[in-house]
């Protein structure tokens, strides 16, 4: 069986951060890989070490800088990965549809049993990708899996999609299947040395819209991004000045007239 | 140009986010000059109709299938009244069911998505507003396109009241074999506490960085003779077990006091503690949305903060 994980490099903003146009500003982001794809990066490598995935292949649509974050899932364990960019992405806010047109044309020719994702990209925050993907490729699908089982013989995979307020639903999904995963589904390694020099030596296949028999109408976007704000602070909270034991002073006054540790 | 909202049950009960719907479904409903109907698939579809019969909607639809929810059948259904009812506009909830057939019809349909919608308004076409960055900002997104699905975020809208003149009615929908069958559901949590019958409750989150920190929040509970919480990647990580998690996948929790320590305040978890009476945080970050929803903050560094409380305390 083969697995096809999707992998996106994820901006987060600094603490101090100012907006730049409709984003933040660049010197203002830092990059990470993200954290629900390191849980399906997890998943997927756990599959290969038990003899249930032959081959575990990540994908990213990202630049360059991007490849810093696919190759520490190579140096987690996955076997190769491949990384999709165009300039017809730069600058732009895609829609889901246009990168499932990726998707689509990477499993066209990966054929993997069963995708894994991320439940949503930190940054942008969709949470769209993986459910929108089954439909476009037929596959069966489940969203927000916080537990996994895969009985390869059966070609099922027994999952918990993790619902509102402490809920699970244990559901028996046919493969081949996307499913898209949550934190808290196993717990994700740190690449090892080792790994990280294997890494070094692993494929990280570049491709373009080309070279994936696509083009820059395929991935038009429906979305723009029409503007970014700080969000208007609805609270009118007392902000405690002072250093820390002049702030600790007054919370401890405050908390002692709300009947706190009297 | 009417639309169509898809209501939100499990386990037999309608959830709050539908009637916010039906609200949000009215407005849009109204901008874009057309109808508004309401789509009811599984379960009790009678009750639910006769619940979300409220003024503004136009008509309901209920689809009978079992009692649960099944993606197929919610897909096949959602595309299957878009056609019947010629909406522009499908409104879902932005829940985890929600996200588990929106993003699938909005891809059938060849119609552009928003999710996490927090407001939107019509003009020469649709603008969304929604988050990004973890809350911290927030962003307009212009969609081209005559029709487009949009997922809403729960507790953004008020609440549908009233009773309507809605005409119901029900409709079969062909559809395949489910891929994804549910088998049955499981409560977690249980254990020692429930966080929820707590007073005070002191919270912790992945600012405290290693497991071995958490004495630093151990002690301040202790202190103040209160209850320990976390935000989900203190769980997540094992540090503290499942029933100790505020969130909307953990407990909603509305104490008279809520200290949150090292906690961003992302969506999720403030739907667990936003009905808390007094809000305390405390973070390095003064841009982190925790500071939006407390009453008191403190922007300083836990590890210097929270052993001066203790102290002041002994
Ligand atoms: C479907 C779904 C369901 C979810 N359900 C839940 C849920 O039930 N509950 C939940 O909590 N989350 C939930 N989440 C996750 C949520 O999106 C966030 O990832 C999570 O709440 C972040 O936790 P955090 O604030 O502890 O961590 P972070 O967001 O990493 O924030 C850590 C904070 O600590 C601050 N900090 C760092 N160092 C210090 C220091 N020394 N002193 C003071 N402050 C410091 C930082 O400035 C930062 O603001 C869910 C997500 C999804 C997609
Ligand atoms: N540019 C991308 N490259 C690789 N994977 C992506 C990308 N965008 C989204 N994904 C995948 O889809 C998941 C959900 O993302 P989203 O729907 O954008 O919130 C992520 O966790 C990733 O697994």
């Amino acid at each position: 069986m083969k697995v096809l994980v999707t992998v996106k490099e994820v901006a987060e903003a600094d603490d101090d951060f100012s907006i730049d146009g409709t984003d933040i500003a660049e010197s203002d982001l830092e990059y990470d890989l993200n954290e629900w794809d390191d849980y399906a990066v997890e998943a997927a490598v756990q599959l290969a070490e038990a003899d249930i995935a032959d081959e575990v292949v990540a994908v990213t649509i990202g630049p360059e800088r991007a490849e810093e974050t696919i190759r520490m899932a190579l140096a987690k364990g996955v076997d190769r990965a491949v990384r999709v960019w165009d300039d017809a992405f730069e600058g732009a806010f895609p829609d889901v549809a246009s990168k499932i047109d990726v998707f689509e044309a990477v499993v066209a020719s990966e054929e993997p049993d069963l995708v894994l994702g991320g439940v949503q990209a930190a940054d942008t925050g969709f949470g769209a990708t993986g459910v929108a993907l089954a439909e476009r490729i037929g596959f069966n699908h489940a969203a927000v899996v916080n537990d996994l089982e895969v009985d390869a013989d059966a070609g099922l995979a027994n999952v918990h999609r993790e619902l509102e307020g402490g809920v699970e639903e244990l559901t028996e999904v046919d493969l081949p299947a996307v499913l898209t995963v949550q934190t808290g589904l196993n717990e994700p390694r740190y690449a090892s040395l080792r790994g990280i020099r294997q890494a070094q030596r692993k494929e990280i296949a570049p491709m373009d819209l080309d070279d994936l028999g696509l083009d820059t109408t395929d991935v038009e976007s429906t979305l723009t991004l029409t503007a970014m704000y700080e969000p208007e602070s609805e609270s009118d909270a007392e902000l405690i000045e002072g250093d820390a034991g002049e702030a600790a002073d007054r919370l401890a006054e405050v908390l002692r007239e709300k009947g706190v540790g009297v | 140009m009417s639309v169509l909202v898809v209501a939100d049950h499990r386990r037999g009960e309608l959830r709050d986010v539908s009637y916010e719907l039906v609200t949000a479904g009215r407005e849009l409903a109204d901008a874009l000059d057309g109808e508004l109907a309401v789509a009811v698939i599984a379960g009790d579809t009678d009750r639910f109709a006769e619940s979300l019969n409220r003024p503004g909607v136009d008509r309901i639809y209920t689809v009978e299938n079992g009692e649960e929810f099944d993606n197929t059948v919610y897909t096949a259904a959602v595309t299957e009244l878009v056609g019947r009812s010629g909406a522009t506009a499908v409104l879902a909830p932005n829940s985890v069911n929600g996200l588990d057939y929106a993003p699938a019809v909005a891809e059938r349909l060849d119609i552009p998505l928003v999710t996490d919608a927090i407001d939107f308004a019509v003009d020469d076409g649709l603008t969304v507003t929604r988050e990004m960055y973890g809350s911290k900002v927030e962003t307009t997104v212009a969609v081209d396109g005559d029709q487009f699905c949009l997922t809403l975020r729960g507790g953004e809208f008020a609440p549908a009241e009233g009773v309507g003149e809605a005409e119901v009615e029900s409709v079969t929908v062909d559809h395949p074999d489910s891929g994804a069958r549910v088998k049955g559901f499981e409560e977690v949590g249980g254990g020692d506490v429930d966080i929820a019958d707590a007073d005070v409750l002191v919270s912790v989150g992945r600012g405290i960085e290693e497991e071995e920190n958490l004495e630093v929040v151990e002690e301040l509970a202790e202190t103040l003779g209160a209850t320990l919480s976390a935000s989900r990647p203190i769980v997540d990580s094992g540090w503290l077990p499942k029933n100790r998690q505020v969130g909307q996948s953990g407990k909603v929790v509305t104490p008279d006091v809520y200290i949150a320590v090292g906690i961003s305040g992302a969506v999720q978890h403030v739907a667990g503690m936003k009905g808390s009476d007094t809000i305390v945080a405390i973070n390095t970050d003064p841009n982190a949305p925790i500071f939006d929803v407390a009453d008191y903050g403190i922007v300083g560094d836990l590890f210097d903060v929270v052993p001066e409380l203790v102290a002041q305390f002994e």
